[in-house]
């Protein structure tokens, strides 16, 4: 297992009271939870895979969403098992909106 | 046909929060312990593995049609639904406070190959406190209702945890049994059960042989509105009896009298021969209410 934590500068979003989980820790799968973080323009992310040595591919794909997406004000932590990239962007995007559609 | 069937929601594929969320009423569910305070296993981590923030189970309160209920529900994508220390205790503890608290029924969603062997000796005694637990429950006079229907089945520990239950309701996809068909063939040979073979595997431990053995009290569609529907018609209709020994009794001389009858077949389709099924090659390929009416006929 390898334990990644990146942050990165994002638009500040709406901040709601509930986390959001997403997802499942199975076989290619991996499970996003979203909660309020510290500062409102940052996205804090710690990520624990059982695949080692993808930490350059994780900094990307989270790199990416944070700059397409209004996750300013998380902290999203990630548990995984061998999730492509492409899975790793639908989930993001997909707990994200969980997390801020649960705010109204 | 199509439709219809586009129209359903399989309980099979659905994650242990879609089951919840399609099997309570709308918006009803409060989960205790939800992931962002609930503990991953510290087993897991030992061991150089993700563990999962719930820990593999769900458990919460809520309705069904109304009535108050304590649910606990297994996550089968993870480990196998195995069951672990962190896993095993949120659904004691959901037990202890069902026999205090009294809901109308624990909603006990199995999906699970049985003990996570990565945490020993810790998920034995995990899945023996939950089979205490849940006598405990039913000797305070709350149902236990066990739902399987899931991918993994309910196997080993689980399978036992299962049969302990008030009643069981089971899918077609559901499977129940004790050793999991690869661990009789890794452990008596491929010759005495073969676990590739998938419509065997079906014809000795699914939800239709469960069904016409009289396992599982009933049989519901892969369907979560038809596991909603089937546990508030099954509930409506249940009196938690006092335990006894006498029917203690009764059901020892019943699986004696199995045992019997049945212990030397091989197949399922020799056992629903001897069951009285004209004829049992028809069964696998049969619907659900087709199935539930050749039981219905069956002499008793």
């Amino acid at each position: 297992m390898e334990t990644l934590e990146f942050r990165f500068a994002s638009k500040p979003g709406i901040r709601p009271d509930y986390p959001a989980l997403c997802g499942v820790v199975g076989s290619g799968n991996l499970e996003i939870l979203v909660q309020p973080g510290e500062q409102p323009d940052c996205c804090q992310v710690q990520i624990k895979t059982s695949a080692r040595g993808f930490g350059t591919t994780w900094q990307a794909v989270i790199g990416d969403f944070a700059a397409s997406h209004p996750a300013g004000g998380t902290t999203i932590a990630i548990n995984d098992m061998g999730a492509t990239p492409a899975v790793v962007s639908l989930r993001l995007a997909q707990a994200l909106a969980e997390y801020q559609g649960g705010a109204q | 046909m199509i439709a219809s069937l586009a129209a359903r929601h399989s309980w099979f594929e659905a994650t242990a929060r879609a089951r919840i969320n399609g099997l309570l009423d709308a918006g009803s569910f409060s989960e205790i312990l939800p992931p962002a305070v609930s503990q991953p296993s510290p087993h897991l981590a030992q061991l150089d593995l993700p563990g999962a923030f719930d820990d593999g189970v769900v458990i919460g309160c809520g309705r069904l049609a109304g009535k108050a209920v304590f649910v606990a529900a297994q996550e089968g994508q993870f480990m196998g639904g195995a069951v672990g220390e962190i896993h095993g205790a949120k659904i004691v503890g959901l037990l202890r406070r069902a026999a205090l608290e009294k809901p109308a029924a624990v909603l006990f969603l199995i999906d699970s190959g049985g003990v996570r062997l990565h945490e020993a000796n810790a998920g034995l005694i995990a899945i023996s406190e939950i089979m205490r637990a849940v006598l405990d429950a039913r000797a305070a006079g709350v149902p236990v209702i066990a739902l399987v229907g899931g991918s993994c089945g309910a196997f080993g520990g689980m399978g036992i945890v299962a049969k302990l239950c008030s009643a069981i309701i089971i899918s077609e996809e559901g499977r129940l049994a004790l050793s999991g068909p690869e661990v009789i063939e890794t452990v008596a040979g491929v010759e005495e059960f073969d676990a590739k073979d998938r419509a065997l595997v079906w014809r000795v431990t699914g939800g239709k042989h469960r069904y016409l053995m009289g396992d599982c009290a009933m049989l519901v569609d892969d369907d979560i509105a038809a596991f909603r529907s089937g546990t508030t018609a099954f509930l409506a209709g249940w009196t938690e009896p006092a335990p006894s020994v006498a029917s203690l009794r009764a059901r020892q001389r019943a699986l004696e009298n199995r045992l019997a009858a049945y212990g030397a077949l091989r197949d399922g389709l020799q056992v629903w021969a001897a069951l009285g099924v004209a004829q049992p090659e028809s069964v696998p390929m049969l619907d659900r209410d087709s199935l539930v009416a050749l039981k219905e006929g069956l002499p008793t």
